[in-house]
């Protein structure tokens, strides 16, 4: 398995901590899943941080901050070394956000905060297109983790374009990646681990579930089928039908 | 003086940035600080004077996906 700056994880799923109904379903969602990594974000302090802080703690996960709503590189860039500061830690996902209805990546911004902090000594986990091009420039810029969207953040419309994503596989074979955003159903994440991709991050789908401890349960089994079934090495697809049933030996009927 | 914190101006007497955060309520808190616009690691907090309209962001841990 491919490892995300030296460290190997124990599940293929990073699970966000926004947008449950409390607390105490966020500490069961995670519980439930068997997550390895929470991503958090660093708001202004309303009240609520120290506490919010403490519960992190307790889950026991890694913490991947996030540089969330961030619009432009010096923005994501200062986001980053405050997060670095408070979550002791060099892993940060970068965002920087191209637009408001997409919430797509600005590839420009993105590319340059990613130099940027990966000279600081940064471990970034840039949140990226399918882009092939701009996955080779990250690359180039010190990221040694690429995290390509499934489709628009919190839409829930799977892998939007699996030949995108199926060539930038191919592209990078060493590169560990994440799909980040989009995962809408557990078939979603499954989809990702069987194509080859080491992991996936999704929130919305798991806190807007009716059921958000179930729905965790159900993510962490699909991640774990979907590792397991691309380890063993499907078979190709093919255009006609082959029989399973052996020819040889039926009966003269 | 009068800075603005976390959007909201506010009349300190602190002349740091170390002692604002005392007489703010957040000397023992897990916070980061960027003083217009720019992050003041902890270490630096002591050494950081503040002027008549800073904008100061004082950042905590929050919910994130």
């Amino acid at each position: 398995m491919r490892d995300f700056y030296g460290v190997t994880l124990d599940s293929p799923l990073m699970l966000g901590t926004a947008q449950y109904p409390s607390p105490a379903i966020l500490q069961a969602a995670f519980r439930a899943s068997g997550a390895s990594v929470a991503t958090v974000s660093l708001r202004r302090e309303g009240g609520q941080g120290q506490a919010f802080w403490s519960l992190i703690r307790d889950l026991g996960v890694r913490v991947l901050p996030n540089t969330a709503g961030c619009h432009s590189a010096r923005e994501a860039v200062t986001t980053a070394r405050m997060a670095r500061e408070v979550f002791e830690t060099n892993w940060i996902k970068l965002e920087v956000i191209g637009h408001a209805d997409t919430l797509q990546p600005d590839p420009f911004g993105l590319l340059d905060a990613a130099e940027t902090l990966s000279a600081e000594g940064f471990e970034v986990f840039p949140y990226t297109t399918e882009d092939q091009v701009l996955a080779g420039r990250l690359l180039d810029a010190g990221c040694k983790v690429l995290m390509p969207w499934g489709a628009p953040i919190g839409s829930g419309l799977g892998l939007n374009n699996r030949y995108g994503l199926r060539m930038l596989r191919a592209a990078f074979p060493d590169v560990p990646m994440v799909i980040d955003a989009g995962i809408g159903l557990p078939s979603h994440a499954a989809d990702a681990l069987e194509m080859g991709f080491d992991a996936v991050l999704l929130n919305t789908a798991v806190a807007q579930a009716g059921d958000p401890e179930a729905m965790a349960r159900a993510f962490g089994l699909a991640v774990q089928a979907g590792a397991l079934a691309r380890a063993a090495d499907p078979m190709e697809p093919r255009e006609m039908a082959a029989p399973s049933t052996p020819l040889i030996g039926k009966a003269w009927l | 003086m009068r800075i603005e914190v976390n959007g909201t101006a506010r009349d300190i007497t602190a002349t740091t940035l170390a002692e604002a955060l005392v007489e703010l309520g957040w000397a023992e808190a897990r916070v980061a600080t960027a003083l217009n616009g720019e992050f003041v690691p902890s270490s630096a907090r002591a050494g950081q004077a503040l002027r008549d309209g800073d904008r100061l962001e004082v950042l905590a841990p929050m919910q994130g996906g």
